[in-house]
């Protein structure tokens, strides 16, 4: 599947999008949340507080208990500050 | 009032004339007695603030806008919507969004046009990046606690 970060989520893990490979028992978004900030540094930077981190799959809102496994992409952010 | 009015929902870099907007929602129009049209601006807080980036997420945005603009339909008898929200570089007095509601009366077109901006700032995949007038980047505007009790208090 593919993940997209933006803001400054975007910025501490140094990337806009990449193609991951979670194992299967990476079923959540809070789950997908803990597999990557194990990755490195700047992912652990970004991820550090669950609080602050709001998720989209497949371009929909998706709280942390939300399934993950026929998702296409997922999209992790801060909150919006559009308007 | 049979047919469902359908939103206009434009994401774009360019800046937008309100005038113009509302003059495409009322056109040919007899039924509109109310056009409340809210314009966003890029505000510099202490006069330190040079523009704004703002960065998106390339169709969710629209989505989601879309799907804001949807709800509001559902919960007043609207003629018209227009929603346009910019994005990239936005300059100190920049037009950064537009919302348009137009209504037989003036009550849903207000109501509706202040859902439509309360759900859009807590819910529109959109960031703001300072740019200050030094030359420095700033940093990320921070989301409001006001907003996101704003968007619930319309349950």
């Amino acid at each position: 599947m593919k993940a997209l970060y933006f803001a400054w989520v975007r910025e501490r893990i140094g990337l806009a999008e990449e193609e991951i490979a979670p194992p299967g028992e990476v079923a959540t978004v809070r789950q997908l949340i803990d597999w990557l900030s194990a990755r490195g540094e700047g992912y652990a930077a970004a991820f550090a507080n669950p609080a602050t981190i709001r998720a989209a799959v497949d371009k929909s809102h998706a709280a942390p208990d939300a399934p993950i496994g026929a998702a296409r992409e997922i999209a992790f952010f801060p909150p919006m500050t559009g308007g | 009032m049979t047919q469902r009015t359908a939103p206009s929902v434009r994401v774009q870099a360019e800046d937008f004339d309100p005038g113009r907007e509302q003059a495409l929602l009322t056109h040919g129009r007899r039924d509109i007695g109310a056009l409340v049209s809210f314009v966003g601006l890029c505000r510099d807080e202490d006069g330190s603030l040079e523009s704004l980036e703002l960065e998106h997420y390339p169709g969710m945005a629209e989505t989601e806008i879309g799907r804001v603009a949807d709800q509001a339909l559902d919960r007043w008898p609207l003629l018209g919507l227009a929603v346009i929200h910019r994005f990239g570089r936005i300059r100190v007095g920049e037009r950064i969004v537009l919302v348009i509601a137009a209504a037989r009366r003036r009550a849903d077109a207000f109501a509706a046009a202040e859902f439509l901006m309360d759900y859009l700032k807590t819910r529109a995949p959109f960031w703001k990046k300072e740019r200050r007038a030094d030359g420095a980047t700033g940093d990320w505007v921070e989301a409001k606690s006001e907003d996101e009790s704003a968007t619930e208090r319309w349950g």
